[in-house]
Protein backbone atom coordinates (compact mmCIF):
# COMPACT_ATOMS: atom_id res chain seq x y z
CA UNK A 1 0.00 0.00 0.00
CA UNK A 2 2.97 2.33 0.49
CA UNK A 3 3.93 2.29 -3.21
CA UNK A 4 1.33 2.92 -5.89
CA UNK A 5 1.65 3.24 -9.64
CA UNK A 6 -0.77 4.57 -12.25
CA UNK A 7 -1.65 7.26 -14.73
CA UNK A 8 -2.44 10.93 -13.97
CA UNK A 9 -5.85 12.47 -14.63
CA UNK A 10 -5.52 16.23 -14.47
CA UNK A 11 -8.10 18.57 -12.98
CA UNK A 12 -7.92 22.33 -12.47
CA UNK A 13 -8.08 24.60 -9.45
CA UNK A 14 -11.06 24.74 -7.08
CA UNK A 15 -12.52 21.32 -7.81
CA UNK A 16 -15.47 21.34 -5.40
CA UNK A 17 -17.31 18.50 -3.72
CA UNK A 18 -20.17 19.41 -6.05
CA UNK A 19 -17.94 18.49 -8.99
CA UNK A 20 -17.06 15.22 -7.27
CA UNK A 21 -20.40 14.15 -5.80
CA UNK A 22 -23.14 16.56 -6.91
CA UNK A 23 -26.26 17.37 -4.91
CA UNK A 24 -28.51 16.25 -7.75
CA UNK A 25 -27.33 12.70 -6.95
CA UNK A 26 -28.08 13.13 -3.24
CA UNK A 27 -30.45 10.16 -3.35
CA UNK A 28 -27.52 7.85 -4.18
CA UNK A 29 -25.59 8.68 -1.02
CA UNK A 30 -26.68 5.46 0.64
CA UNK A 31 -25.72 3.53 -2.52
CA UNK A 32 -22.05 4.46 -2.79
CA UNK A 33 -21.06 1.96 -5.55
CA UNK A 34 -23.74 3.53 -7.76
CA UNK A 35 -22.72 7.08 -6.80
CA UNK A 36 -19.09 6.16 -7.61
CA UNK A 37 -20.10 5.61 -11.25
CA UNK A 38 -20.62 9.41 -11.37
CA UNK A 39 -17.44 10.43 -9.57
CA UNK A 40 -16.12 13.83 -10.72
CA UNK A 41 -18.78 13.83 -13.41
CA UNK A 42 -19.35 17.59 -13.35
CA UNK A 43 -15.62 18.28 -13.81
CA UNK A 44 -14.83 15.60 -16.43
CA UNK A 45 -17.85 13.57 -17.53
CA UNK A 46 -15.69 10.86 -19.13
CA UNK A 47 -13.53 10.27 -16.06
CA UNK A 48 -15.50 7.57 -14.23
CA UNK A 49 -15.93 5.38 -17.29
CA UNK A 50 -12.42 5.89 -18.71
CA UNK A 51 -10.09 5.71 -15.69
CA UNK A 52 -8.29 2.52 -14.80
CA UNK A 53 -7.99 1.17 -11.28
CA UNK A 54 -4.93 2.59 -9.49
CA UNK A 55 -4.87 5.81 -11.53
CA UNK A 56 -4.34 9.14 -9.79
CA UNK A 57 -6.54 12.21 -9.55
CA UNK A 58 -4.26 15.24 -9.90
CA UNK A 59 -5.76 18.61 -9.02
CA UNK A 60 -4.54 22.18 -8.81
CA UNK A 61 -5.09 24.47 -5.84
CA UNK A 62 -7.81 24.19 -3.17
CA UNK A 63 -8.93 20.72 -4.21
CA UNK A 64 -12.15 19.52 -2.57
CA UNK A 65 -13.52 22.83 -1.44
CA UNK A 66 -17.09 23.11 -0.27
CA UNK A 67 -19.30 20.66 1.50
CA UNK A 68 -18.24 18.30 4.29
CA UNK A 69 -19.68 15.34 2.35
CA UNK A 70 -17.37 12.42 3.05
CA UNK A 71 -19.08 10.70 0.15
CA UNK A 72 -16.76 12.71 -2.15
CA UNK A 73 -13.43 11.08 -1.17
CA UNK A 74 -15.24 7.80 -0.50
CA UNK A 75 -16.42 7.47 -4.11
CA UNK A 76 -13.01 8.51 -5.43
CA UNK A 77 -11.63 5.57 -3.45
CA UNK A 78 -14.42 3.17 -4.47
CA UNK A 79 -13.76 4.08 -8.12
CA UNK A 80 -10.26 2.64 -7.62
CA UNK A 81 -8.18 5.82 -7.50
CA UNK A 82 -4.89 5.24 -5.62
CA UNK A 83 -4.44 8.77 -4.30
CA UNK A 84 -5.37 12.39 -4.88
CA UNK A 85 -2.50 14.81 -5.54
CA UNK A 86 -2.94 18.58 -5.44
CA UNK A 87 -1.06 21.80 -4.79
CA UNK A 88 -3.37 22.41 -1.84
CA UNK A 89 -6.50 20.90 -0.36
CA UNK A 90 -9.57 22.33 1.35
CA UNK A 91 -9.41 21.45 5.03
CA UNK A 92 -12.46 19.21 5.47
CA UNK A 93 -11.83 17.27 2.27
CA UNK A 94 -8.21 16.59 3.24
CA UNK A 95 -9.24 15.26 6.63
CA UNK A 96 -12.01 13.19 5.06
CA UNK A 97 -9.57 11.60 2.59
CA UNK A 98 -7.44 10.30 5.44
CA UNK A 99 -10.55 9.24 7.36
CA UNK A 100 -11.68 7.03 4.48
CA UNK A 101 -8.17 5.69 3.83
CA UNK A 102 -7.49 7.64 0.63
CA UNK A 103 -4.00 9.20 0.50
CA UNK A 104 -4.12 12.96 -0.15
CA UNK A 105 -0.75 14.28 -1.27
CA UNK A 106 0.36 17.90 -1.35
CA UNK A 107 2.95 18.46 -4.08
CA UNK A 108 3.72 20.68 -7.07
CA UNK A 109 1.21 19.29 -9.54
CA UNK A 110 2.28 21.81 -12.20
CA UNK A 111 5.03 19.27 -12.86
CA UNK A 112 2.51 16.58 -13.76
CA UNK A 113 0.60 16.47 -17.03
CA UNK A 114 -2.40 14.48 -18.17
CA UNK A 115 -1.48 10.84 -18.74
CA UNK A 116 1.91 10.97 -17.00
CA UNK A 117 2.94 7.69 -15.43
CA UNK A 118 3.32 8.25 -11.68
CA UNK A 119 4.66 6.24 -8.80
CA UNK A 120 3.88 7.38 -5.27
CA UNK A 121 5.87 6.17 -2.28
CA UNK A 122 4.02 7.14 0.89
CA UNK A 123 6.70 6.05 3.33
CA UNK A 124 9.44 7.98 1.50
CA UNK A 125 7.21 10.99 0.83
CA UNK A 126 7.95 11.10 -2.87
CA UNK A 127 6.20 11.11 -6.22
CA UNK A 128 8.18 9.78 -9.18
CA UNK A 129 6.98 11.07 -12.53
CA UNK A 130 8.29 8.33 -14.82
CA UNK A 131 7.12 10.13 -17.95
CA UNK A 132 9.08 13.29 -17.11
CA UNK A 133 11.79 11.47 -15.17
CA UNK A 134 11.51 13.78 -12.19
CA UNK A 135 10.88 13.28 -8.51
CA UNK A 136 8.61 15.41 -6.31
CA UNK A 137 8.63 15.32 -2.53
CA UNK A 138 5.73 15.83 -0.16
CA UNK A 139 5.54 16.58 3.58
CA UNK A 140 4.69 13.82 6.06
CA UNK A 141 1.29 13.74 7.80
CA UNK A 142 1.00 14.34 11.54
CA UNK A 143 1.39 11.00 13.40
CA UNK A 144 -2.33 10.73 14.24
CA UNK A 145 -3.24 10.99 10.54
CA UNK A 146 -0.51 8.60 9.45
CA UNK A 147 -1.90 6.00 11.79
CA UNK A 148 -5.50 6.58 10.66
CA UNK A 149 -4.39 6.16 7.04
CA UNK A 150 -2.40 3.02 7.85
CA UNK A 151 -5.49 1.52 9.48
CA UNK A 152 -7.47 2.18 6.31
CA UNK A 153 -9.54 4.98 7.83
CA UNK A 154 -10.91 6.40 11.04
CA UNK A 155 -13.60 3.76 11.67
CA UNK A 156 -11.03 0.94 11.60
CA UNK A 157 -8.62 3.03 13.63
CA UNK A 158 -11.14 3.59 16.44
CA UNK A 159 -12.17 -0.06 16.29
CA UNK A 160 -8.55 -1.12 16.75
CA UNK A 161 -7.31 1.54 19.17
CA UNK A 162 -10.58 2.46 20.96
CA UNK A 163 -9.48 6.10 21.23
CA UNK A 164 -7.33 8.78 19.61
CA UNK A 165 -3.58 8.27 20.00
CA UNK A 166 -1.67 11.41 19.19
CA UNK A 167 1.88 10.04 19.11
CA UNK B 1 0.74 34.98 26.75
CA UNK B 2 -2.45 36.35 25.22
CA UNK B 3 -4.82 33.93 23.56
CA UNK B 4 -6.92 34.13 20.44
CA UNK B 5 -10.52 33.00 20.81
CA UNK B 6 -9.65 29.65 19.21
CA UNK B 7 -6.72 29.06 21.60
CA UNK B 8 -8.85 30.12 24.55
CA UNK B 9 -11.76 27.81 23.73
CA UNK B 10 -9.64 24.76 22.92
CA UNK B 11 -7.41 25.40 25.95
CA UNK B 12 -10.41 25.48 28.28
CA UNK B 13 -11.58 22.16 26.88
CA UNK B 14 -8.28 20.31 27.19
CA UNK B 15 -7.46 21.82 30.59
CA UNK B 16 -4.13 23.39 29.67
CA UNK B 17 -2.71 26.21 27.60
CA UNK B 18 -2.53 25.46 23.90
CA UNK B 19 -0.90 27.36 21.09
CA UNK B 20 -1.51 27.44 17.37
CA UNK B 21 -0.06 24.48 15.51
CA UNK B 22 -0.35 21.82 18.16
CA UNK B 23 -2.70 18.88 17.95
CA UNK B 24 -5.01 18.11 20.85
CA UNK B 25 -7.75 15.67 21.73
CA UNK B 26 -10.70 17.67 23.03
CA UNK B 27 -14.14 16.97 24.42
CA UNK B 28 -16.97 18.30 22.27
CA UNK B 29 -20.11 20.00 23.59
CA UNK B 30 -22.54 19.77 20.68
CA UNK B 31 -22.62 17.40 17.69
CA UNK B 32 -24.81 17.61 14.63
CA UNK B 33 -25.39 15.67 11.47
CA UNK B 34 -27.94 16.26 8.74
CA UNK B 35 -29.86 14.03 6.37
CA UNK B 36 -27.10 14.14 3.74
CA UNK B 37 -24.30 13.14 6.10
CA UNK B 38 -26.01 11.47 9.07
CA UNK B 39 -26.90 8.14 7.43
CA UNK B 40 -23.23 7.55 6.54
CA UNK B 41 -22.19 8.53 10.08
CA UNK B 42 -24.63 6.03 11.57
CA UNK B 43 -23.58 3.29 9.14
CA UNK B 44 -19.96 3.81 10.16
CA UNK B 45 -20.89 3.41 13.85
CA UNK B 46 -22.89 0.27 13.06
CA UNK B 47 -19.96 -1.16 11.16
CA UNK B 48 -17.70 -0.93 14.19
CA UNK B 49 -20.42 -1.80 16.69
CA UNK B 50 -20.33 1.60 18.37
CA UNK B 51 -23.92 2.70 17.89
CA UNK B 52 -24.19 5.02 20.87
CA UNK B 53 -24.04 8.68 21.91
CA UNK B 54 -21.84 10.05 24.70
CA UNK B 55 -24.17 13.08 25.15
CA UNK B 56 -27.52 12.41 23.47
CA UNK B 57 -29.02 15.60 24.94
CA UNK B 58 -26.60 17.70 22.87
CA UNK B 59 -26.48 15.53 19.75
CA UNK B 60 -28.93 16.58 17.05
CA UNK B 61 -29.86 14.82 13.82
CA UNK B 62 -31.33 17.30 11.35
CA UNK B 63 -33.76 16.53 8.54
CA UNK B 64 -33.32 19.74 6.58
CA UNK B 65 -31.49 19.17 3.29
CA UNK B 66 -34.10 17.03 1.51
CA UNK B 67 -37.05 18.05 3.58
CA UNK B 68 -39.86 17.15 3.06
CA UNK B 69 -38.40 14.16 1.27
CA UNK B 70 -38.71 14.24 -2.53
CA UNK B 71 -37.71 10.56 -3.07
CA UNK B 72 -38.09 7.20 -1.41
CA UNK B 73 -34.32 6.70 -1.05
CA UNK B 74 -34.13 9.89 1.00
CA UNK B 75 -37.22 8.95 3.02
CA UNK B 76 -35.37 5.78 3.99
CA UNK B 77 -32.30 7.84 4.94
CA UNK B 78 -34.52 9.98 7.15
CA UNK B 79 -35.75 6.84 8.87
CA UNK B 80 -32.15 5.79 9.53
CA UNK B 81 -31.74 9.01 11.52
CA UNK B 82 -35.02 8.51 13.40
CA UNK B 83 -34.11 4.93 14.31
CA UNK B 84 -30.71 5.99 15.63
CA UNK B 85 -32.37 8.71 17.72
CA UNK B 86 -34.83 6.22 19.20
CA UNK B 87 -32.00 3.88 20.08
CA UNK B 88 -29.63 6.46 21.58
CA UNK B 89 -31.84 9.28 22.87
CA UNK B 90 -30.40 11.89 20.48
CA UNK B 91 -32.72 14.62 19.24
CA UNK B 92 -34.24 14.68 15.77
CA UNK B 93 -35.00 18.06 14.22
CA UNK B 94 -37.90 17.14 11.97
CA UNK B 95 -39.26 18.20 8.60
CA UNK B 96 -40.25 21.85 8.87
CA UNK B 97 -38.18 22.63 11.97
CA UNK B 98 -35.50 24.43 9.98
CA UNK B 99 -31.88 24.51 8.81
CA UNK B 100 -29.40 22.87 11.18
CA UNK B 101 -27.17 25.95 11.54
CA UNK B 102 -30.10 28.13 12.57
CA UNK B 103 -31.78 25.69 14.94
CA UNK B 104 -28.54 24.54 16.61
CA UNK B 105 -27.76 28.15 17.54
CA UNK B 106 -31.31 28.98 18.61
CA UNK B 107 -31.57 25.94 20.89
CA UNK B 108 -28.24 24.30 21.80
CA UNK B 109 -24.98 26.23 21.39
CA UNK B 110 -23.51 28.52 24.06
CA UNK B 111 -20.44 30.77 24.09
CA UNK B 112 -17.19 28.87 24.61
CA UNK B 113 -18.56 25.57 23.28
CA UNK B 114 -16.86 23.30 20.78
CA UNK B 115 -19.39 22.24 18.16
CA UNK B 116 -18.63 19.65 15.50
CA UNK B 117 -21.00 19.05 12.65
CA UNK B 118 -21.09 16.91 9.54
CA UNK B 119 -21.84 20.01 7.51
CA UNK B 120 -19.27 22.53 6.38
CA UNK B 121 -21.28 25.51 7.62
CA UNK B 122 -21.09 24.37 11.24
CA UNK B 123 -18.73 27.35 11.54
CA UNK B 124 -21.94 29.45 11.85
CA UNK B 125 -21.79 28.87 15.63
CA UNK B 126 -18.75 31.13 15.74
CA UNK B 127 -21.22 34.01 15.89
CA UNK B 128 -22.05 32.98 19.46
CA UNK B 129 -18.41 32.71 20.46
CA UNK B 130 -18.42 28.94 19.98
CA UNK B 131 -15.79 27.07 18.02
CA UNK B 132 -18.00 25.38 15.45
CA UNK B 133 -16.30 23.45 12.70
CA UNK B 134 -17.38 21.19 9.87
CA UNK B 135 -16.08 17.65 9.56
CA UNK B 136 -16.98 14.51 7.67
CA UNK B 137 -19.47 11.86 8.67
CA UNK B 138 -16.97 9.51 10.32
CA UNK B 139 -15.28 12.25 12.34
CA UNK B 140 -18.63 13.40 13.70
CA UNK B 141 -19.81 9.82 14.21
CA UNK B 142 -16.80 9.18 16.46
CA UNK B 143 -17.44 12.53 18.17
CA UNK B 144 -21.02 11.48 18.87
CA UNK B 145 -20.02 8.06 20.19
CA UNK B 146 -16.97 9.04 22.26
CA UNK B 147 -17.77 12.69 23.07
CA UNK B 148 -14.42 13.89 21.75
CA UNK B 149 -12.39 14.61 18.65
CA UNK B 150 -8.88 15.62 17.67
CA UNK B 151 -8.08 19.10 16.45
CA UNK B 152 -5.12 21.06 15.25
CA UNK B 153 -5.15 24.40 17.11
CA UNK B 154 -5.49 26.85 14.22
CA UNK B 155 -3.50 29.98 13.58
CA UNK B 156 -5.80 32.99 13.51
CA UNK B 157 -6.54 35.84 11.15
CA UNK B 158 -8.03 38.94 12.71
CA UNK B 159 -10.57 40.80 10.59
CA UNK B 160 -11.09 44.28 12.05
CA UNK B 161 -14.05 46.19 10.64
CA UNK B 162 -14.57 49.89 11.33
CA UNK B 163 -17.29 52.38 10.40
CA UNK B 164 -20.88 52.18 9.27
CA UNK B 165 -22.39 50.53 6.22
CA UNK B 166 -24.01 52.72 3.59
CA UNK B 167 -27.79 52.22 3.24
CA UNK B 168 -28.41 49.07 1.20
CA UNK B 169 -25.19 47.39 2.38
CA UNK B 170 -25.20 44.53 4.87
CA UNK B 171 -23.06 41.90 6.57
CA UNK B 172 -23.49 39.67 3.50
CA UNK B 173 -21.83 42.29 1.31
CA UNK B 174 -19.00 42.54 3.84
CA UNK B 175 -18.30 38.82 3.94
CA UNK B 176 -18.50 38.50 0.15
CA UNK B 177 -16.08 41.43 -0.06
CA UNK B 178 -13.69 39.73 2.38
CA UNK B 179 -13.78 36.41 0.50
CA UNK B 180 -13.28 38.23 -2.80
CA UNK B 181 -10.27 39.97 -1.26
CA UNK B 182 -8.51 36.97 0.32
CA UNK B 183 -9.77 34.21 -2.00
CA UNK B 184 -11.67 30.95 -1.60
CA UNK B 185 -8.57 29.42 0.01
CA UNK B 186 -7.33 32.64 1.63
CA UNK B 187 -7.88 31.38 5.17
CA UNK B 188 -7.50 27.62 4.72
CA UNK B 189 -6.98 25.89 8.11
CA UNK B 190 -7.17 29.26 9.91
CA UNK B 191 -9.52 30.64 12.50
CA UNK B 192 -11.04 33.87 11.19
CA UNK B 193 -11.82 36.16 14.11
CA UNK B 194 -14.07 39.13 13.39
CA UNK B 195 -13.90 42.26 15.55
CA UNK B 196 -14.05 46.06 15.44
CA UNK B 197 -16.86 48.54 16.05
CA UNK B 198 -18.88 47.43 13.02
CA UNK B 199 -19.03 43.88 14.36
CA UNK B 200 -19.71 45.15 17.91
CA UNK B 201 -22.71 47.03 16.53
CA UNK B 202 -24.07 44.07 14.59
CA UNK B 203 -26.98 42.05 15.90
CA UNK B 204 -26.84 38.27 15.87
CA UNK B 205 -28.57 38.04 12.49
CA UNK B 206 -25.62 39.74 10.82
CA UNK B 207 -22.97 38.02 12.93
CA UNK B 208 -24.40 34.62 11.98
CA UNK B 209 -24.08 35.59 8.30
CA UNK B 210 -20.40 36.50 8.78
CA UNK B 211 -19.46 33.34 10.66
CA UNK B 212 -21.50 31.14 8.32
CA UNK B 213 -19.31 32.02 5.36
CA UNK B 214 -15.88 31.66 7.02
CA UNK B 215 -15.57 28.23 5.40
CA UNK B 216 -15.95 29.86 1.97
CA UNK B 217 -12.48 31.32 2.55
CA UNK B 218 -11.31 27.85 3.65
CA UNK B 219 -11.34 28.67 7.37
CA UNK B 220 -11.78 26.12 10.12
CA UNK B 221 -13.98 28.50 12.10
CA UNK B 222 -15.23 32.09 12.07
CA UNK B 223 -15.25 33.37 15.62
CA UNK B 224 -16.85 36.44 17.16
CA UNK B 225 -16.57 37.55 20.82
CA UNK B 226 -19.63 36.97 23.04
CA UNK B 227 -21.11 40.18 24.43
CA UNK B 228 -24.44 41.78 25.38
CA UNK B 229 -25.81 41.15 21.88
CA UNK B 230 -25.07 37.47 22.35
CA UNK B 231 -26.76 37.56 25.75
CA UNK B 232 -29.86 39.23 24.25
CA UNK B 233 -30.05 36.50 21.58
CA UNK B 234 -29.83 33.75 24.20
CA UNK B 235 -32.45 35.43 26.41
CA UNK B 236 -34.75 35.80 23.40
CA UNK B 237 -34.44 32.05 22.87
CA UNK B 238 -35.07 31.22 26.53
CA UNK B 239 -31.43 30.39 27.27
CA UNK B 240 -30.16 33.49 29.07
CA UNK B 241 -28.47 31.37 31.73
CA UNK B 242 -26.11 29.82 29.16
CA UNK B 243 -24.50 33.20 28.47
CA UNK B 244 -20.93 34.03 29.38
CA UNK B 245 -18.81 36.87 28.12
CA UNK B 246 -15.94 35.79 25.91
CA UNK B 247 -13.30 38.21 24.68
CA UNK B 248 -9.97 37.83 23.00
CA UNK B 249 -6.85 38.83 24.94
CA UNK B 250 -5.43 42.19 23.90
CA UNK B 251 -1.99 40.67 23.31
CA UNK B 252 -3.14 37.59 21.39
CA UNK B 253 -0.95 36.55 18.47
CA UNK B 254 -2.52 36.76 15.03
CA UNK B 255 -0.82 35.47 11.92
CA UNK B 256 -2.41 38.25 9.87
CA UNK B 257 -4.64 41.25 10.48
CA UNK B 258 -6.99 42.76 7.91
CA UNK B 259 -8.48 46.24 8.45
CA UNK B 260 -11.69 47.00 6.60
CA UNK B 261 -13.61 50.26 6.30
CA UNK B 262 -17.30 49.29 6.24
CA UNK B 263 -18.33 52.63 4.73
CA UNK B 264 -16.43 51.75 1.55
CA UNK B 265 -18.24 48.45 0.96
CA UNK B 266 -20.77 48.43 -1.88
CA UNK B 267 -23.51 45.87 -2.57
CA UNK B 268 -21.43 42.88 -3.63
CA UNK B 269 -22.21 39.87 -5.81
CA UNK B 270 -20.37 36.57 -6.30
CA UNK B 271 -20.44 35.55 -9.93
CA UNK B 272 -20.45 31.92 -11.12
CA UNK B 273 -18.84 29.51 -10.24
CA UNK B 274 -16.76 30.43 -7.18
CA UNK B 275 -17.61 32.52 -4.12
CA UNK B 276 -14.46 34.62 -4.45
CA UNK B 277 -15.42 35.71 -7.99
CA UNK B 278 -16.93 38.95 -6.66
CA UNK B 279 -18.01 42.23 -8.26
CA UNK B 280 -19.60 45.30 -6.75
CA UNK B 281 -23.02 46.11 -8.11
CA UNK B 282 -21.48 49.14 -9.88
CA UNK B 283 -19.23 46.91 -11.99
CA UNK B 284 -20.09 46.88 -15.68
CA UNK B 285 -20.40 43.06 -15.55
CA UNK B 286 -23.53 43.53 -13.44
CA UNK B 287 -25.41 45.38 -16.16
CA UNK B 288 -28.10 43.44 -17.96
CA UNK B 289 -27.62 40.08 -16.23
CA UNK B 290 -31.03 38.48 -16.57
CA UNK B 291 -32.11 36.40 -13.58
CA UNK B 292 -34.65 33.57 -13.86
CA UNK B 293 -34.95 32.69 -10.19
CA UNK B 294 -34.35 34.56 -6.94
CA UNK B 295 -33.95 32.58 -3.73
CA UNK B 296 -34.14 34.28 -0.32
CA UNK B 297 -33.41 31.94 2.58
CA UNK B 298 -30.76 29.47 3.88
CA UNK B 299 -28.47 29.33 6.91
CA UNK B 300 -26.71 32.39 5.51
CA UNK B 301 -29.66 34.75 5.06
CA UNK B 302 -32.99 33.18 5.98
CA UNK B 303 -33.43 34.93 9.32
CA UNK B 304 -36.24 37.25 10.39
CA UNK B 305 -34.27 40.45 9.72
CA UNK B 306 -33.34 39.16 6.28
CA UNK B 307 -36.96 38.47 5.41
CA UNK B 308 -37.98 41.84 6.82
CA UNK B 309 -35.43 43.66 4.62
CA UNK B 310 -36.73 41.80 1.56
CA UNK B 311 -40.35 42.57 2.51
CA UNK B 312 -39.61 46.28 2.94
CA UNK B 313 -38.30 46.37 -0.62
CA UNK B 314 -41.04 44.16 -2.09
CA UNK B 315 -43.97 45.78 -0.23
CA UNK B 316 -46.66 46.79 -2.71
CA UNK B 317 -44.54 45.57 -5.63
CA UNK B 318 -44.48 42.40 -7.73
CA UNK B 319 -41.73 40.15 -8.81
CA UNK B 320 -40.76 40.57 -12.47
CA UNK B 321 -42.98 38.44 -14.65
CA UNK B 322 -39.98 36.45 -15.94
CA UNK B 323 -38.41 35.91 -12.52
CA UNK B 324 -39.50 33.31 -9.99
CA UNK B 325 -39.14 34.19 -6.31
CA UNK B 326 -38.64 31.49 -3.68
CA UNK B 327 -38.58 32.33 0.04
CA UNK B 328 -37.65 29.85 2.79
CA UNK B 329 -37.50 30.97 6.44
CA UNK B 330 -34.50 29.35 8.14
CA UNK B 331 -36.45 27.94 11.11
CA UNK B 332 -39.96 27.28 12.38
CA UNK B 333 -39.52 30.06 14.92
CA UNK B 334 -38.58 32.54 12.19
CA UNK B 335 -41.48 31.33 10.03
CA UNK B 336 -43.86 31.94 12.93
CA UNK B 337 -42.51 35.43 13.64
CA UNK B 338 -42.58 36.35 9.95
CA UNK B 339 -46.20 35.19 9.83
CA UNK B 340 -47.15 37.23 12.88
CA UNK B 341 -45.32 40.32 11.66
CA UNK B 342 -47.07 40.23 8.28
CA UNK B 343 -43.77 39.71 6.45
CA UNK B 344 -44.91 36.53 4.72
CA UNK B 345 -48.12 38.21 3.58
CA UNK B 346 -46.11 40.96 1.89
CA UNK B 347 -43.82 38.44 0.21
CA UNK B 348 -46.76 36.32 -0.86
CA UNK B 349 -48.51 39.33 -2.40
CA UNK B 350 -45.26 40.13 -4.21
CA UNK B 351 -45.47 36.75 -5.93
CA UNK B 352 -43.12 34.65 -3.80
CA UNK B 353 -43.41 30.90 -3.41
CA UNK B 354 -42.96 30.49 0.35
CA UNK B 355 -41.75 27.03 1.39
CA UNK B 356 -41.43 25.31 4.74
CA UNK B 357 -38.24 25.89 6.80
CA UNK B 358 -35.21 23.91 5.62
CA UNK B 359 -32.37 24.24 3.13
CA UNK B 360 -34.76 24.78 0.21
CA UNK B 361 -33.19 24.76 -3.26
CA UNK B 362 -29.65 25.64 -2.03
CA UNK B 363 -28.28 22.11 -2.22
CA UNK B 364 -29.73 21.13 -5.60
CA UNK B 365 -31.95 18.31 -4.41
CA UNK B 366 -35.43 19.79 -4.71
CA UNK B 367 -37.67 22.86 -4.43
CA UNK B 368 -36.27 24.94 -7.27
CA UNK B 369 -33.69 23.12 -9.42
CA UNK B 370 -32.49 25.33 -12.24
CA UNK B 371 -33.00 24.63 -15.93
CA UNK B 372 -30.23 24.51 -18.53
CA UNK B 373 -28.73 27.94 -19.07
CA UNK B 374 -30.76 29.53 -16.29
CA UNK B 375 -29.41 32.02 -13.77
CA UNK B 376 -30.33 32.26 -10.11
CA UNK B 377 -29.57 35.00 -7.64
CA UNK B 378 -29.49 33.45 -4.18
CA UNK B 379 -28.81 34.64 -0.65
CA UNK B 380 -27.05 31.32 0.04
CA UNK B 381 -23.33 30.87 0.65
CA UNK B 382 -22.12 28.83 -2.29
CA UNK B 383 -22.37 29.03 -6.09
CA UNK B 384 -20.29 26.11 -7.34
CA UNK B 385 -21.08 24.60 -10.69
CA UNK B 386 -23.96 22.18 -10.19
CA UNK B 387 -24.73 23.39 -6.68
CA UNK B 388 -28.42 23.99 -7.38
CA UNK B 389 -28.93 20.72 -9.20
CA UNK B 390 -27.78 21.58 -12.71
CA UNK B 391 -24.16 21.97 -13.87
CA UNK B 392 -25.46 23.92 -16.87
CA UNK B 393 -26.90 26.71 -14.70
CA UNK B 394 -25.39 29.86 -13.16
CA UNK B 395 -25.58 31.00 -9.55
CA UNK B 396 -24.99 34.53 -8.25
CA UNK B 397 -24.76 35.26 -4.51
CA UNK B 398 -25.87 38.45 -2.79
CA UNK B 399 -27.70 39.97 0.18
CA UNK B 400 -31.47 39.73 0.74
CA UNK B 401 -31.79 43.40 -0.28
CA UNK B 402 -30.01 42.82 -3.59
CA UNK B 403 -32.10 39.68 -4.06
CA UNK B 404 -35.37 41.55 -3.50
CA UNK B 405 -34.36 44.37 -5.86
CA UNK B 406 -33.37 41.78 -8.45
CA UNK B 407 -36.71 39.98 -8.13
CA UNK B 408 -38.48 43.23 -9.01
CA UNK B 409 -36.23 44.16 -11.91
CA UNK B 410 -35.71 40.68 -13.35
CA UNK B 411 -31.98 41.37 -13.66
CA UNK B 412 -29.13 41.98 -11.24
CA UNK B 413 -30.21 45.18 -9.49
CA UNK B 414 -28.80 47.67 -7.00
CA UNK B 415 -30.87 47.65 -3.80
CA UNK B 416 -30.07 51.34 -3.33
CA UNK B 417 -32.26 52.08 -6.35
CA UNK B 418 -35.34 50.61 -4.70
CA UNK B 419 -34.85 51.53 -1.04
CA UNK B 420 -37.22 54.42 -0.36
Amino acid sequence: MTTMRGKAWKFGDNISTDHIAPGRLFHLRSNLPELAKHVLEDARPEFASSMAPRDFVVGGGNFGLGSSREHAPTIIKIAGVSAVLAKSFARIFFRNCINVGLPAIICDTDKIDEGDELEVDLSQGKVINHTKKIELSFPPLPPVMTRILQEGGLANYIQNYGDFKLE
Amino acid sequence: MGKTLAEKIIGEHVGREVIAGEIAVTPVDVCLVQDGTGPLAINQLRKINLERAASPQSTVLFIDHASPSPRKELSNDHNTLRQFARKTGCHVSEVGDGVCHQVINECYVKPGDIVIGADSHTCTSGALGALGTGMGSTDVAIGIALGKTWLRVPESYRIVVHGHFQPGVYAKDLILHIIGMIGADGATYKSMEFCGETVENMGMTERLTLSNMAVEAGAKCGLIFADEKTRAFLIEHGRGDSYRELRVDEDATYERTFEIDASKILPTISFPHTVDNTRTIEDKDCRSVKIDQVYIGTCTNGRLEDLRIAAQILKGKRRHSDTRLIVVPASRRIYQQALEDGILAILNEAGAAILSPGCGPCVGIHQGILGDGEACLSTQNRNFKGRMGNPNAFIYLASPATAAATAIKGRLADPREVIG
